[in-house]
């Protein structure tokens, strides 16, 4: 099958129905082996055992931003070739996107606690984090305000593309303000300043951790296809009656 | 740094990633089911889209009945 056949719904849903339990079955084994190695990785000479709710905390957040940056691909489906499985697939990824946030910011607030004495601080990370739970939350509202689904994507396809500016404003946010947040340490010029020892069990996790992503997003797509042949159905239904 | 003083907030996050993700699937495998069985329902009732074989259902056939 090309990949331009998935563009149409039906076939689309062949290939989910197909594809998800595979995909669900490999997010399990990772999720197994990755868990499993963190749990045997060292202790960091600073943080102390702390150091395991980074293999939350970092995925999610990476996690978070990759739901926003489909959204964004997908909003660009939606304006310029008017797809609707773009509009499906960036209203499918919104709460799963928001879940990943929501995560990280948690996971955060519960290592910055000990490590920092606070579960909160308004510096730029943290806050920046926040604006984009608080973006996927407007889309969320906006999807849900707006009953005509092709008229709600082009609105939610608008306020992605605006909200892509934090995308980078959270990326380089430790870079360019003076924040309480510790710098870029896994993906950064000069290479990781993170231990192999705990450096791979993190990108183990970071693996499981999109798998689940893709593996969500693609049963999230499935149902909100379902909807939309309910809808249309209902519609036809209504009009046969009338 | 003392492993045990901390225990609590690594139990609380991965307690709070089984909730968040856990919370996640569930919505979205019952939103599946809900979505197949509306379908059911109203493809019981003869309502399908052009495309597929069409089923003569009360609804559709009180519409020609009323045409």
């Amino acid at each position: 099958m090309a990949i331009a056949d998935l563009a149409n719904p039906s076939r689309f849903l062949k290939f989910a129905d197909r594809t998800i339990p595979w995909l669900g079955g490999l997010t399990v084994i990772v999720f197994a082996y990755g868990i499993d190695q963190a749990m045997l990785a060292p202790d960091d000479y600073q943080q102390g055992a702390t150091v395991k709710i980074m293999f939350l905390h970092v995925p999610s957040a990476w996690l978070g931003m990759l739901g926003w940056g489909v959204m964004s691909v997908a909003a660009l489906g939606t304006l310029v070739w008017r797809h609707p499985l773009a509009d499906v697939a960036a209203k499918a990824a919104a709460p799963i996107g928001a879940a990943f946030t929501l995560l990280c910011l948690v996971t955060g607030s519960l290592w910055g606690r000990p490590e920092w004495g606070t579960y909160w601080v308004w510096d730029a990370r943290l806050t920046s984090e926040l604006v984009l739970l608080l973006l996927y939350l407007g889309v969320i509202a906006l999807w849900r305000t707006v009953e005509d689904p092709s008229r709600a994507a082009r609105a939610a396809a608008i306020l992605t593309l605006v909200g892509a500016i934090d995308l980078p404003i959270i990326k380089f946010s430790v870079d360019w303000w003076n924040t309480l947040h510790q710098g870029a340490s896994v993906f950064r010029v000069g290479g990781s300043t993170i231990d192999p020892s705990i450096l791979l069990p993190l990108f183990i996790m970071a693996a499981a951790f999109t798998l689940l992503f893709f593996t969500l997003h693609l049963a999230a797509m499935r149902n909100e296809i379902l909807r939309r042949r309910v809808r249309t159905l209902r519609l036809m239904q209504a009009s046969a009656v009338s | 740094m003392d492993a045990a003083n901390h225990m609590g907030f690594i139990v609380a996050s991965y307690a709070a990633a089984v909730a968040i993700v856990g919370v996640l699937i569930a919505w979205v495998a019952l939103d599946y089911r809900t979505q197949r069985l509306r379908l059911a329902d109203l493809e019981m009732r003869g309502v399908t889209r052009r495309s597929a074989p069409a089923r003569p259902g009360p609804a559709i056939e009180q519409a020609k009945e009323k045409a």
